[in-house]
């Protein structure tokens, strides 16, 4: 079946197979390798993305459910090689160690402030709930959420929506 | 994990989803939120041949006051439901048990119909639902029909629904500032309840109390509800939780311990339904 979405910006249109998932359809045919797939079963988070402005994970959802929406992955936070506040805040404080959760970890941050732009240490915990560190480096990267928060309400947006806002 | 393949037909109606349904029989499922159907499709547990996706279908999303009861739309989102000021308003106890499901983004997928409709013991928000003597209204090939929901859960992963029908709305009392509870008993915070106990004052001057994951279906508990109805003190009403139910034991809990636990988190709901005490949280849930 034929599914068009607009991925970071640029409009897709693609041919998939109805069981397609979305995580599947933006590595294998869109090429976004940044999202990845880690449990495969809704548990640890890897695979957040942004859907709408809303985080989900895209290892539970299918191709075709994200037809006409508009899709964010981490490849999309940054504009013109200018880090995401997020993204720099994750890079200033440290916020990772081997790396394999920080594209979901970062996408799933920039909902908890889109959600709630000042945010205690617990509400940065209880926010990033889905997502799972199985270096449990949590402690750099709640840091790191709390830094970025600071940066104002950028934190908590994504460049395709401020062309929305702005538009 | 990929699910076994299947057609995909996607509706922007209830009518349409009703059609669907009828055309392509018992091997279709309907499709809302996903997060508890495309799980047990990638495992095999479910190889339905049709996917009917409602997701698209904006009259099922709605929360609204209609006469003494609080309409809500079968397709309204978890995180729609959490934070629809009606919802907190009205019937609080729903939207702060929508906070419990999962985790954001799970809310943000997973539908107050999609989750009923599952029938998984270890639901939060059906146990509420329960608690709160909801209706479940489902539509199919001969119209609408209403069901209470003590009589829609009919055993494991079964429901009172026919085939060719869906769920289009849950009906629940308005229970404004009256008193309620929910207590949740879990190892990691995103995870389904181990046990947990939903107890709410209702408009008639009863209270409804019920359980998690304490059988083959979330269960009212009817001895505590009917103890406290005869004026029995919270301790004493809450002693008779598990009686009636048939817990499992599994890597998480025996059958005892989660007897334990229901008895445990029956008083505590019980004592935040009443003002005694204040809502658990996560430090302080040790049981």
């Amino acid at each position: 079946m034929q599914v068009s979405m607009t991925v970071n910006g640029q409009q897709r249109t693609d041919e998939v197979e109805p069981r397609t998932l979305l995580a599947h359809h933006l590595r294998d045919n869109l090429g976004l390798t940044a999202t990845n797939i880690g449990c495969d079963s809704t548990s640890c988070g890897a695979c957040t993305v942004m859907v709408d402005g809303l985080t989900v994970k895209s290892c539970t959802v299918l191709a075709l459910q994200a037809e006409g929406s508009e899709v964010t992955t981490l490849e999309g936070l940054s504009t013109d090689g200018e880090l995401h506040p997020v993204q720099a805040a994750f890079r200033s404080e440290h916020g990772l160690q081997c790396g394999f959760c920080t594209s979901g970890m970062v996408m799933a941050a920039v909902g908890v402030l889109a959600d709630n732009p000042n945010p205690t240490d617990r509400e940065v915990r209880e926010g990033l709930e889905g997502n799972l560190c199985r270096c449990t480096g949590y402690h750099n990267i709640v840091q790191a959420v709390l830094k970025a928060a600071e940066s104002g309400p950028a934190a908590g947006q994504v460049p395709s929506a401020k062309q929305e806002v702005t538009a | 994990m990929i699910p076994a393949a299947f057609e995909y037909v996607r509706v922007s109606t209830v009518d349409e989803a009703v059609a669907a349904l009828a055309e392509h029989g018992e091997d279709a499922k309907i499709l809302a939120g996903g997060h508890s159907l495309l799980p047990i499709m990638k495992l095999r547990l479910a190889v339905p041949s049709v996917l009917i996706d409602i997701s698209g279908v904006q009259e099922l999303s709605y929360v609204r006051v209609d006469g003494d009861e609080v309409a809500i739309g079968a397709g309204t989102r978890h995180h729609e439901l959490e934070k629809s000021e009606v919802a907190q308003a009205e019937v609080p106890l729903l939207p702060h048990v929508a906070s419990r499901v999962g985790d954001p983004q799970v809310r943000h997928k997973g539908t107050l119909g999609g989750t009923v409709a599952h029938c998984d013991p270890a639901s939060d928000l059906p146990t509420a639902l329960l608690a709160l003597g909801a209706t479940v209204v489902v539509q199919g090939p001969s119209g609408r029909r209403s069901i209470p929901i003590t009589e829609f859960f009919l055993g494991f992963f079964e429901t009172a629904m026919e085939e060719g029908e869906l769920i289009v709305e849950l009906r629940v009392p308005r229970t404004g500032a009256g008193g309620w509870g929910y207590e949740k008993f879990t190892r990691r915070e995103n995870d389904w309840p181990i046990v947990a106990a939903a107890a709410v004052h209702l408009p008639d001057g009863s209270v409804g109390v019920a359980l998690a994951n304490m059988g083959g279906v979330v269960l009212k508990a009817s001895a505590v509800e009917a103890a406290l109805a005869e004026g029995r003190s919270i301790e004493d009403a809450a002693e008779l939780a598990a009686e009636g139910t048939s817990p499992s034991s599994d890597m998480h809990a025996d059958a005892e311990y989660r007897s334990h636990l229901a008895r445990l988190l029956t008083k505590r709901a019980l004592k935040v339904a009443s003002g005694e005490t204040g809502a658990s949280t996560a430090e302080s849930t040790a049981a």
